[in-house]
């Protein structure tokens, strides 16, 4: 059911008055839960020009919610670029023929999976200096984090996407005397990396809202140069979260319409990765051919 | 090796992971009801409801959950006066329940409503010839045949809930995080130990509970 209109036929005049005695009735109830909202505010004080005024002001932004952007966009593209590299070969660890490098790469995808971000950020950050006698930044407790946990997460995807290219695929590049390495590097991950680019891009959206949880170790990104550290000064943290939720939604919704644009464009591959991956699967690749991403974060 | 004999850290350990499992117990009642609820707005007849539906999905999927529940703290409870309990840490257990199900509901909508998509089209005629209203076509009909499919999203997603249950932590919950933070401030000579049990509590809850439900989406998938 490709189209969800098909639930219900083509309204007739009673259906028609209906629907739209529905909608107003709903309207009229969610804006007056809109307006509970705005009078809750209003006697919060909320609305005062005073908390918004300094979002007009271009020290604000040159210095709390840009620098804080670009720190969160930094740890998201280093994050990104790690776990990919960390997926690609944790996948090819997991599909290798031989069981000491297979078991344990699976072990560590698994555990990484089953292992909360947090934890990992805080052993990270709190822990390790311990083990390496030195303190560590913050921005590599959250990056390592991220790339261990998404990494992971992605390895699962690329084995998904290899084990989905069609069988004559390697079996013709075995024919034509290609080594397995070759064949896992020349056809087989090409194809599948085609095949699992939504859900890589939706990884990404993932990984850009992971970011926010370095707030926790004072890594100065969006969430904590632009909420906390602005609503220190004018104490306006309603404001400045509801402004820093918009630069998320907008960034995230861009990089969800892209993810979206790459599906229908790769719409004619040659293949599409099947709905249900792994038969008796932990596999985070849901059913349904949607990319629901996992919900961290 | 004398981090988990100390019975003070012992029980902080427990309670650490009891408020895990409290939290995502109730936040996951309350993001079904709310995710099944939003699923039905989404592809329902009336565009209200599906505005609705869409905007809020696309609002809470994209915000980060740390945003979520920093709002439920400083926002309703800080600032807007919302209280819950008297006690401090069930009113900050209630906010935390509060972010967590707006959040997850978002993503049990849309896993509800790709498995509405994996329902043949011809289930949904045939209950419109029968004369099945917009309801009782998705209660009788699809939602049950829908429910079939989705369990293996739900799985994730509720792993997921339980690994997010640790954000809770950074509004002043004493969770498993928050437990460990602290034990690794005052072991330092022990941290390999300490990660390994708290990560290691987490993979022992959550690996099974991600194969059981995927041998349950193996054994109730309806076979097409």
């Amino acid at each position: 059911m490709s189209t969800s209109n098909v639930l219900y036929d083509h309204p007739g005049p009673r259906a028609k008055v209906r629907n739209a005695v529905l909608s107003v009735v709903f309207g009229v109830a969610l804006l007056g839960l809109l307006y509970w909202i705005y009078t809750r505010f209003d006697q919060a004080n909320q609305w005062e020009p005073r908390l918004w005024e300094p979002f007009t002001r271009s020290a604000t932004w040159t210095q709390f919610i840009l620098p804080g952007l670009w720190a969160t966009l930094k740890a998201a593209g280093v994050g990104m670029l790690l776990s990919l590299a960390f997926g690609i070969v944790f996948a090819f660890g997991r599909l290798s023929d031989r069981w000491w490098i297979s078991v344990p790469a699976g072990m560590v995808v698994e555990f990484f999976r089953a292992v909360p971000l947090l934890l990992m950020i805080f052993f990270i950050f709190y822990g390790v200096p311990f083990l390496i006698k030195g303190p560590v930044t913050a921005f590599w407790a959250v990056v390592i984090g991220l790339t261990l946990y998404n990494g992971s997460v992605l390895a699962e995807a690329f084995r998904a996407g290899i084990r989905a290219v069609p069988g004559g695929q390697s079996e013709a590049a075995y024919a034509i005397g290609m080594r397995k390495n070759q064949v896992m590097r020349m056809i087989l991950l090409p194809q599948a990396a085609r095949a699992m680019l939504p859900i890589i891009v939706s990884q990404l959206v993932v990984l850009l809202k992971d970011t926010a949880l370095g707030y926790i170790v004072a890594y100065p990104e969006l969430l904590q140069r632009g909420v906390n550290d602005l609503a220190a000064n004018y104490g306006n943290i309603i404001a400045c979260a509801i402004v820093a939720a918009v630069i998320y939604i907008v960034i995230n919704s861009l990089l969800t319409w892209f993810a979206g644009w790459l599906d229908r464009r790769t719409g004619v591959r040659a293949f599409r990765v099947p709905k249900q991956t792994a038969p008796a699967g932990a596999d985070s690749t849901p059913e349904g051919g949607a990319t629901v991403s996992e919900p961290q974060g | 090796m004398d981090v988990f004999t100390d019975p003070e850290n012992l029980d902080a350990f427990v309670s650490g992971f009891v408020w895990i499992l409290k939290l995502t117990g109730a936040s996951a009642v309350c993001a079904l009801v709310i995710g099944v609820l939003l699923a039905a707005m989404r592809v329902s007849p009336v565009p209200v409801l599906r505005v609705f539906g869409a905007a809020w999905v696309n609002i809470f999927r994209n915000t980060p959950l740390t945003l979520v529940v920093f709002f439920c703290y400083f926002g309703l409870y800080a600032t807007l006066g919302l209280s819950l309990s008297q006690e401090l840490d069930v009113n900050i257990y209630w906010l935390g329940v509060i972010g967590l199900s707006t959040y997850t509901a978002a993503f049990v909508c849309e896993a509800v409503r790709s498995g509405i998509n994996t329902v043949p089209t011809g289930q949904a005629e045939a209950a419109r010839a029968i004369g099945l209203s917009f309801a009782q076509t998705l209660r009788i009909v699809v939602l049950p045949q829908a429910a079939r499919s989705v369990i293996a999203p739900f799985g994730s997603i509720l792993i997921a809930l339980c690994k997010n249950a640790t954000i809770v932590g950074t509004i002043g919950l004493v969770e498993a995080s928050s437990v460990m933070k602290d034990l690794l401030n005052s072991y330092g000579n022990a941290v390999i130990l300490i990660f390994l049990v708290f990560a290691g509590t987490f993979a022992a809850l959550l690996i099974p509970t991600g194969y059981f439900f995927g041998w349950l989406a193996n054994r109730l998938a309806v076979k097409r």
